[in-house]
């Protein structure tokens, strides 16, 4: 593998909308080939901090640096220029388009006379997905007719193949059973092999662990730290994003429960 | 990787062709028009005769080329109440042009042109920067250009119409390419039709073949999420909107030209009438799905219905009732189809 060199840095970046902070002095790092995991409840501050990454809004204060330059971006267009991709988790495909013209959306293989070329469209479409391991029926079915991981997948493949280097995923296994959940990681460990740097939110401490090389736990706006791998347990971060005291209760309880069977 | 048939997948079973074919947005207008036919056929032999063809194919075609830029607007996910009146508008700035002012025909007609497309244009950035429904947009645009339509008119020419287009300068030429027809095996077809079936092909090819065409289709179906992955959803559009003005303006011209003057009424009540055959060509008024040739084919069924209700000999008023009948069963199949080609397949 190749010597990992930092794709994204941000230094105490912050947000606010009107009289409500939304971000406070966040820093946080992504290597290539790596997955940063970033953990936090509803309402941490995890979408504001993707938006900042993937160009939607610039940060108020603080600096965002990729390839170590200062950046501000005001536009998805932007980021996608420079290489970072975002996977939304509602909103990833168009449901009523067929699966070959989602994967090339935005980004169309042309041919002579600023024609889309529809044939390599079809065949590179189910050739990438079929390479990333993702079994596709039949590229020309609607992405309506997908299961949210199989969108999920091919949102994600479609990423890698247009040359992201930086993939932002948004909460891409929270909506998902434990199976396809579980595919959706795999895939997310099939980038970062390939050396895409993958920025993995969730608030499932459980999906982040297992494909995550660093955690950026989030609370109402600010960061409770990043950790890499080696200083941190399964356990201690899943303490950490409920909060002591809260997890305790939960314990206590489910203690409980048990003694009760 | 020998195979030449790798590209089917072994679940695939052959109901895939039916399946296929059943979810094709044009569907429904194609087995409307041949029961329309079909039945206008067996009331009126003049009807199906190559003469009572070439008649009913000339509302077809004025109506085809707006419905056509109406269902591109609508897979665009937007609406344009003005298109109608417009067509009003664009011939009435053509004939005052050349005949109260002088000028050449086609000198006139680019100044239509000129209009009609930044009328368009404001169309489309109020909508796409006040972020209001399209509805509600260009049903302002709508009731602004009537009253500009009537008002202007009257202030130049004491009446509610303009005319003398023939005596104009360069008026036998535009004529010809606008307005002439064609006469093919001793039938006279306008050249109306032409227009249309170009209107028709270009349109299908820009949105099957081309990048904008698969932009117009995602921002209908998920404007974010084709903003997210770069699609420049304003940009799209506002080109769909000046499209519509643009369409407006030719049938305007070729009416103008056709009648060599102007009602400052006209046009006024089409719009429904292009959303009706754009959504009897399976556009859906959700936007995301559609297709131009079954927005010609809807107005084919238009075209046939008004003749054909003259043919057989009836009052034209159950004109108005069969356009309802049409749009009810068109939006019930179109739901049915949306959902088939939605359901999830094991």
């Amino acid at each position: 593998m190749t010597p990992q060199t930092t794709l994204l840095q941000t230094r105490d970046v912050g947000k606010t909308f009107g009289s409500v902070v939304a971000l406070r002095e966040v820093s946080m790092s992504l290597e290539t080939g790596s997955v940063t995991c970033v953990l936090g409840d509803n309402g941490a501050g995890k979408s504001t901090l993707i938006k900042i990454l993937s160009g939607v809004h610039p940060q108020d204060t603080g600096e965002y640096l990729i390839d170590g330059a200062p950046v501000r971006m005001s536009s998805p267009r932007e980021a996608l220029d420079r290489g970072i991709a975002t996977v939304y988790q509602d909103l990833a495909m168009i449901p009523l388009m067929s699966v070959w013209r989602n994967f090339f959306l935005g980004s169309e293989p042309m041919k002579s006379l600023r024609r889309f070329d529809v044939a390599a469209a079809r065949r590179i479409a189910r050739d990438e997905l079929r390479r990333m391991g993702i079994d596709i029926r039949d590229v020309d079915q609607p992405v309506g007719t997908l299961s949210g991981g199989e969108r999920q997948s091919v949102a994600i493949a479609r990423a890698v193949y247009l040359g992201a280097r930086v993939l932002i995923l948004d909460e891409p296994t929270s909506a998902l059973g434990v199976k396809q959940a579980g595919v959706v990681l795999r895939y997310i460990a099939q980038a970062r092999d390939r050396g895409v740097g993958v920025i993995f939110i969730t608030h499932n401490p459980h999906h982040a662990y297992p494909v995550g090389d660093r955690f950026l736990v989030l609370k109402r706006g600010v960061s409770l730290g990043e950790y890499g791998k080696a200083e941190i347990s399964r356990e201690e971060l899943t303490q950490l994003m409920a909060g002591g005291a809260e997890l305790d209760e939960l314990a206590h309880e489910l203690q409980r429960n048990e003694s009760t069977l | 990787m020998t195979v030449a048939a790798s590209d089917a997948d072994e679940r695939l079973r052959n109901t895939g062709f039916l399946r296929r074919l059943l979810i094709r947005p044009e569907l429904g207008s194609v087995v409307g028009g041949i029961a329309v036919f079909a039945f206008f056929s067996t009331q009126s032999a003049v009807f199906r005769s190559i003469d009572g063809v070439a008649n009913w194919l000339d509302p077809a075609s004025t109506l085809g080329i707006m419905a056509v830029a109406i269902a591109l607007l609508m897979i665009g996910g937007e609406f344009d109440l003005s298109a109608g009146v417009l067509t009003g508008t664009s011939g009435l700035i053509l004939v005052t042009l050349a005949t109260r002012a002088g000028w050449n025909v086609w000198l006139a007609m680019l100044a239509g042109l000129a209009i009609a497309l930044l009328i368009g244009f404001l169309n489309g950035l109020l909508v796409v920067r006040t972020r209001l429904p399209s509805f509600i947009v260009t049903l302002g645009t709508f009731l602004m250009l009537q009253g500009l339509n009537l008002g202007v008119t009257k202030a130049i020419t004491g009446t509610v119409q303009v005319s003398g287009l023939r005596a104009a300068p360069g008026y036998e030429g535009a004529r010809a390419v606008f307005a002439g027809s064609v006469t093919l095996g001793g039938t006279g077809f306008r050249v109306a039709i032409v227009w249309w079936l170009a209107v028709t092909v270009i349109a299908t090819w820009v949105l099957m073949r081309t990048r904008p065409g698969n932009w117009i289709f995602a921002v209908g179906g998920n404007e974010q999420a084709a903003r997210a992955v770069g699609v420049p959803a304003a940009r799209v559009k506002i080109g769909l909107f000046m499209t519509t003005a643009g369409a407006a303006w030719l049938v305007g011209s070729i009416l103008a030209l056709r009648f060599t003057s102007v009602q400052a009424n006209s046009g006024i009540g089409q719009e429904f009438i292009y959303i009706i055959a754009a959504v009897i060509g399976g556009c859906l008024l959700t936007g995301g799905y559609g297709s131009a040739v079954g927005a010609a084919i809807g107005a084919v069924i238009f075209g046939m219905a008004d003749k054909g209700i003259v043919f057989a000999g009836w009052d034209s008023d159950w004109f108005k009732f069969f356009l309802g009948a049409m749009l009810l069963l068109a939006t019930l199949a179109n739901r049915l189809v949306k959902k088939y080609a939605e359901e999830v397949r094991h």
